[in-house]
């Protein structure tokens, strides 16, 4: 029972960092219809970011915010300068360039920092809290910390006008643009904060699954599997998602598969949901007329 | 001066020009029509000049030339355009729809006035405003439509078919409103209506347009006892 619980929670921690990446995901695909295959690489060059100012003595949470800053303006830079240009282009030239960001990002992280595996400090204390036998600092402090973004995201979106602006913009960009919202800067926008999320991911994961260039792989098709599972347009269903996939994940691999195949769980449940339910839990059904 | 002078718009879609060539004027505090049938390029007019579309010519509000313009920066000159379809934030609830209306307007307490002043010009709106815009009916979501560019306090309010798909009494209701509106408000109003007879009801000058060029205008009492627009737009 005690092993069972503890399993539970980590898949919980997670969780929680699939389910910030999902809904980064879904924010830039909500907006624009594409899967932005290098969020994962950029979350994780982000990290090194972060890696570089903790290695020149910058106090931990110091480095935590100045590294989510930058990756806000990195995201809207991108957006701005190389995304921007194809944004009417053929779905495929899209695709190529998100491809073309994500090998781009990884090989400067490995030309710059090395592919040598790295440890990546966490700034919660190393004894579990109370003394509990179930779940370490780092899983606490990262869910709390998960908790807290999605919860900021979600005032931000629901009370903000810059909120409501994002969130007309990606529904009806051209009734938007008639209220005089700028839909270009939204997306942007929705670029940045996305990359900042990312980020936050990233550095959350990285004192679990070490830091070296390919450390996101693996988190991001966890991620893209909960996008999925809850619905690749519902930013709820991205969080739901993410939780979901994240103990799955956990329970399987503890229980039934083993560790060397959890990877395989995220990829059965990609093929899963595009077979049987491509809506996803929360996910909307489009029909369209021909 | 007119409040909208636009001389000599040709405007399309890719190659082709619909408009070719219309001049027409709004005058501060007027209503202009626009008639004509199907396919004669009524939209596209209205779109031309919110620059949703590539155009030519020349298109001036109150003396400033608008015409290299992006739309949102048309609409923050105080254009407020109800498209054709409606543009309905479908998923939004309906109080969020018109916050979207006035979000380049900075003077919150304004702003709650006019939110007030709509649900007296339209109180189903008010019973309705925390549900899904998607879930209203077709004549709630028009006046949404209108309402939604009227919280942008526009000087001009470009309105495309603002009757189309609505049973007469919704229709006679949101005309009567969109009078008082420009009575009360002063504001300037582009109407571009299949419905001839409604239309010049309202307008006091109307155009006539016909495959993407100006055939008839003047006054809206000359309009209507004209025999061939009497003959081909309102029937009898």
């Amino acid at each position: 029972m005690e092993a069972f619980l503890h399993q539970v929670f980590s898949g919980l921690a997670t969780g929680g960092i699939y389910a910030s990446l999902a809904l980064a995901l879904v924010m830039i695909y909500q907006s624009t219809n594409h899967i932005n295959f290098a969020q994962g690489e950029m979350a994780m060059f982000s990290t090194y970011l972060a890696w570089s100012m903790i290695d020149a003595g910058m106090p931990y949470w110091w480095a935590f915010l100045l590294t989510v800053l930058i990756s806000f303006v990195t995201g809207i830079v991108i957006e701005r300068v190389i995304i921007r240009p194809v944004e009417d282009a053929p779905v495929l030239s899209v695709v190529t360039v998100f491809i073309a960001l994500l090998v781009i990002f990884n090989s400067v992280a490995g030309w710059i920092f090395t592919y040598t595996i790295k440890t990546f400090p966490s700034p919660f204390p190393e004894q579990p809290l109370f003394g509990n036998r179930y779940i370490s600092s780092h899983e606490i402090g990262s869910i709390g910390v998960t908790l807290m973004v999605l919860m900021a995201l979600y005032l931000f979106f629901r009370f903000t006008p810059l909120g409501l602006a994002m969130r007309a913009s990606a529904q009806n960009p051209l009734s938007s643009r008639l209220a005089g919202i700028r839909v270009g800067w939204m997306l942007a926008l929705g670029w940045g904060l996305a990359a900042a999320v990312g980020a936050i991911a990233g550095m959350l994961v990285a004192p679990v699954v070490y830091l070296e260039p390919n450390m996101m792989s693996g988190v991001l098709l966890y991620a893209f599997a909960a996008a999925l599972v809850g619905g690749i347009d519902s930013p709820f269903g991205a969080v739901l998602g993410g939780f979901m996939v994240g103990v799955l994940e956990n329970l399987l691999g503890a229980y039934v598969i083993g560790t060397e195949l959890k990877l395989t769980v995220a990829l059965v449940l990609i093929i899963g949901v595009l077979l049987f339910k491509p809506s996803g839990m929360l996910g909307k059904i489009f029909v369209s007329r021909v | 001066m007119a409040l909208l002078e636009v001389t000599d718009l040709c405007a399309g879609y890719n190659a082709a020009d619909v408009l070719r060539g219309v001049t027409f004027a709004v005058e501060q505090g007027g209503i202009t029509a626009i008639l004509g049938a199907n396919g004669a390029g009524k939209t596209t007019l209205l779109r031309a000049v919110s620059g949703m579309l590539r155009r030519r010519g020349s298109i001036r509000l109150d003396g400033r030339s608008i015409d290299r313009l992006a739309t949102e920066d048309i609409a923050r000159l105080g254009v407020a355009h109800v498209p054709d379809g409606r543009g309905t934030f479908l998923e939004l609830t309906a109080e969020e729809n018109l916050r979207i209306g006035a979000y380049t307007r900075k003077d919150r307490n304004a702003v709650a006035q006019d939110l007030e002043r709509i649900f007296t010009y339209f109180p189903r709106l008010k019973e309705r405003r925390q549900q899904q815009a998607g879930t209203l009916s077709g004549g709630e979501q028009q006046m949404l439509a209108v309402s939604r560019a009227l919280m942008l306090r526009p000087r001009l309010l470009l309105l495309d078919e603002p009757s189309f798909g609505l049973a007469p009494l919704v229709v006679q209701d949101i005309f009567g409103i969109m009078r008082a509106i420009n009575a009360e408000q002063g504001v300037s109003v582009l109407l571009v209506e299949q419905n001839a007879g409604l239309a010049l009801d309202l307008a006091d000058k109307a155009y006539v347009l016909e495959t993407g060029q100006v055939v008839m205008s003047g006054t809206a009492d000359a309009v209507r006892s004209d025999e061939a627009v009497r003959r081909a737009y309102l029937g009898y």
